[in-house]
C-alpha cells in the first residue's frame, strides 16, 4: 500500500470524533498503527470500532470498482472490514484492539 | 500439528440464547456437549457480553440480566464452550472444523444443533456501500457493547423495532439523531399490537424509545425512505423521500439532511449456511424471514441428526430462542437413544409452553421485519447489489435477460454472491429480484451451500506441520 493512497482519512485522534460513551468505563488506553499512523483506542475494543471511533472510515478499496468500504454490520459476516493485521487478512470488526498492532487497509492490489 | 477429532454426543454452533440453552438442556441429561461461537463469550447479538475490562452501566438492562442469567447457566453446565472459535466447515456424520486462537480444532459429533441467529437485510440505495453508513444492528453493537455512538449527527432509517431502539439509544447516550426515516406508517405499527399484549414489559420499553425519541423532538418521518446518500463536505448528505406505492418517485417531495453516519436496515434474515451446506431442505416463508430449514417443532431438519434452532430457524425473538434451544437439546438426548425419563418429558412439556408464548410475540415483531417486494423492485440499475464483486441490479437483470433462471446462474454468470461473504449480505435482494421475473422465490431458489462458511487462510487450516509428518501411504503392490 503506498502512502498516497486514498485509503488515508481520519485524524487518528480519539478527540476528533467524541463518540466514546463513558471515558472512564473502559479497558486500558492502548495504541496500535493504522498505515503507519498512531491510533488510540481501548483494550476490550475491536479494531473496527477503535478506527470509526478515530474517524478512519475507510479501510479498503473494493476489488472491482476501487470504491472506498468500511466497517458495515459488525458481526463478522459481510467481510466488509477485511484488513490486514500483523500480516494476516482478518475481519477488523472480530478483531481486539491491541497495543502495537501493525493494521494495514485490506485493498489488495491489481497485479500490474 | 493436527490432531484427532474430538468425539461428542452434541454440538452447538452458535452461543446465543438457543444455543446455550441446547447445549445447557442436552449436558443436564448427561450427553457431552461442545458449543462454538465466533465471539469472545456467549450471549449472542440481544445479550452480547460487555467487552473484557469494560464497566457495566449503573442501570443494568434487562438484556444485561437475561444475558448474565445464560451464561451462568452455560458455565455451570459442564458443556465444552470454545469462544473465539470460527467455524468455516461442517460435513455430514458430523464433522466440525473451526479456527481457534490456538489454530484449527475439528470436532465430531452425531447430533449438530445450528443456532446461527440471522444477519440483517439492508435493501441497496444509491450510496449504500460509503463507508459511514452502517447497519443498524451495527449501531447496536456499537452503542451496547462497544460503547460509541454511531456518529455525532445521525440519520436513522428503515423498518422494524431495531429502528425506535437504536435512535432512542443514541439519543439516551448523549447523541444527536438528525432524522429517524421510517418505511412503515402508523397502520403498520398497529396490526402486531393484539399480539404483542402479551409482552406488556416489552411493549413498555418500545413505549419508552418512542417517549426518548419525541423528547429530543427527532423529526420523525413515516412512510418515507432514503432515495440517496452521497459524500459532500467531509459529511454525508442523505435524501429522502416518501414510500411510492404503485407510482413514480417526485423529486418536489423529497428532503435533505445533512449527517456524518447512516444507520439503516430493512429486518433480519434467518443465518442457513450450515443448513443448506449439509442440504436439509428449505422452505421459503417470507413473515419469517425468508429462506428457512423445513424443521419439526423440536427443530430437527430434514437431514438425521441435524437441528435448527432459534432465530436461525425462522424469526421469533430471542425469548422465544432460549426455549426453542432447549427443545432441540432434549430432543437430541431423546434421539441420541437414552430411556425415556419422566423429569425429561416434564420439562419438554413446559419448554414447550414457554416457547408457544413467546413465538407469538416475536412473529408479529417479524411481521415489521419481513422484505417488501416494492422496495427491491425500486432499487436502480446502477445501484450495486453485491458489495463484495460490486455486482449492479443492472448486471443481475441482464444475467436473466441472457437466461438465467435461478440465482446460482446469476451467481455463476455475474459473480454476485460470490464473494468473501458467500452472498451473506445480497442472497436475500438478488433472489427476490430473479423471483419478480421467474414468477415466485421457490423458482428463483437459493445460493447452494457452500465451504468454506467464513474466509480461512490456507496457513490457519493447516495449522503447524512438518512435511515428515504427513502419512504417505504404501505403494499398492504391483
Amino acid at each position: 500500500m503506498s502512502s498516497d493512497s486514498p485509503v488515508d482519512k481520519g485524524s487518528g485522534d480519539d478527540r476528533a470524533t467524541g463518540l466514546r460513551i463513558g471515558a472512564h468505563a473502559r479497558g486500558a488506553a492502548i495504541e496500535f498503527h493504522f498505515d503507519g499512523r498512531a491510533v488510540s483506542a481501548h483494550e476490550g475494543e475491536s479494531v473496527a470500532c477503535a478506527l470509526f471511533a478515530a474517524g478512519i472510515r475507510t479501510l479498503r478499496l473494493s476489488p472491482r470498482t476501487e470504491l472506498a468500504r468500511g466497517m458495515f454490520c459488525l458481526m463478522g459476516s459481510c467481510q466488509e472490514c477485511v484488513v490486514w493485521v500483523d500480516g494476516r487478512r482478518v475481519a477488523a470488526c472480530q478483531e481486539p484492539a491491541r497495543a502495537g498492532l501493525d493494521v494495514r487497509s485490506g485493498t489488495i492490489e491489481a497485479s500490474p | 500439528m493436527t490432531t484427532a477429532p474430538r468425539a461428542l454426543d452434541v454440538v452447538v454452533i452458535g452461543g446465543g440464547p438457543a444455543g446455550i440453552m441446547a447445549a445447557v438442556a442436552a449436558r443436564r441429561h448427561g450427553a457431552s456437549v461442545a458449543l462454538l461461537d465466533e465471539n469472545p463469550a456467549a450471549g449472542g447479538q440481544v445479550y452480547r457480553a460487555p467487552p473484557p475490562g469494560f464497566a457495566r452501566e449503573v442501570a443494568t438492562s434487562s438484556e444485561q440480566v437475561d444475558g448474565d442469567r445464560l451464561r451462568a447457566l452455560l458455565a455451570a453446565s459442564g458443556a465444552m464452550t470454545l469462544f473465539a472459535h470460527k467455524v468455516w466447515s461442517v460435513g455430514f456424520g458430523f464433522r466440525i472444523d473451526a479456527i481457534g486462537p490456538d489454530g484449527p480444532i475439528a470436532l465430531t459429533a452425531p447430533k449438530l444443533i445450528v443456532a446461527t441467529g440471522t444477519s440483517e437485510r439492508v435493501v441497496p440505495f444509491p450510496g449504500w456501500t460509503l463507508p459511514g453508513v452502517i447497519g443498524l444492528a451495527a449501531a447496536t453493537i456499537l452503542l451496547k457493547s462497544q460503547r460509541m455512538l454511531p456518529g455525532r449527527a445521525t440519520l436513522v432509517a428503515g423498518c422494524g423495532p431495531l429502528l425506535v431502539a437504536v435512535a432512542a439509544g443514541i439519543v439516551k447516550n448523549g447523541g444527536r439523531v438528525v432524522a429517524v426515516v421510517d418505511l412503515d406508517g402508523p397502520r403498520d405499527w398497529l396490526a402486531p399490537l393484539p399480539a404483542l399484549m402479551s409482552r406488556p414489559d416489552l411493549l413498555a420499553r418500545g413505549a419508552r424509545w418512542l417517549a426518548a425519541i419525541r423528547a429530543a423532538r427527532v423529526p420523525v418521518l413515516l412512510q418515507h425512505t432514503l432515495r440517496g446518500v452521497r459524500e459532500e463536505g467531509g459529511g454525508l448528505r442523505v435524501t429522502v423521500g416518501p414510500v411510492s406505492v404503485n407510482r413514480m418517485p417526485d423529486a418536489r417531495e423529497e428532503r435533505t439532511f445533512d449527517a456524518d453516519c447512516v444507520v439503516v436496515g430493512h429486518g433480519l434474515t434467518p443465518s442457513t449456511d450450515v443448513t443448506r451446506t449439509l442440504r436439509a431442505r428449505h422452505r421459503y416463508d417470507a413473515a419469517r424471514g425468508g429462506w428457512i430449514a423445513e424443521t419439526d417443532e423440536f427443530g430437527r431438519a430434514t437431514v438425521p441428526g441435524l437441528y435448527v434452532v432459534g432465530d436461525g430457524s425462522g424469526i421469533a425473538g430471542a425469548a422465544a430462542a432460549e426455549h426453542h434451544g432447549e427443545l432441540a437439546g432434549l430432543a437430541a438426548v431423546q434421539d441420541l437413544g437414552r430411556p425415556p425419563s419422566a423429569v425429561r418429558s416434564r420439562q419438554t412439556a413446559s419448554a414447550r409452553k414457554r416457547y408457544d408464548k413467546a413465538r407469538r410475540f416475536g412473529g408479529a415483531m417479524a411481521g415489521l421485519m419481513a422484505i417488501r417486494p416494492a422496495q427491491v423492485a425500486a432499487i436502480a440499475h446502477n445501484t450495486i447489489v453485491c458489495r463484495c464483486e460490486d455486482v449492479t441490479r443492472g448486471e443481475i437483470e441482464r444475467a436473466i435477460d441472457d437466461g438465467a433462471r435461478e440465482v446460482n446462474q446469476v451467481k455463476a454468470w455475474t459473480r454476485c454472491g460470490m464473494g468473501p461473504c458467500q452472498g451473506r449480505t445480497c442472497a436475500d435482494i438478488v433472489g427476490e429480484l430473479v423471483a419478480q421475473r421467474v414468477g415466485g422465490r421457490e423458482a428463483a431458489g437459493y445460493f447452494t451451500g457452500r465451504l468454506p462458511l467464513r474466509p480461512v487462510s490456507l496457513e490457519a487450516v493447516t495449522g503447524d506441520y512438518v512435511y515428515a509428518d504427513i502419512p504417505i501411504p504404501k505403494a499398492a503392490p504391483l
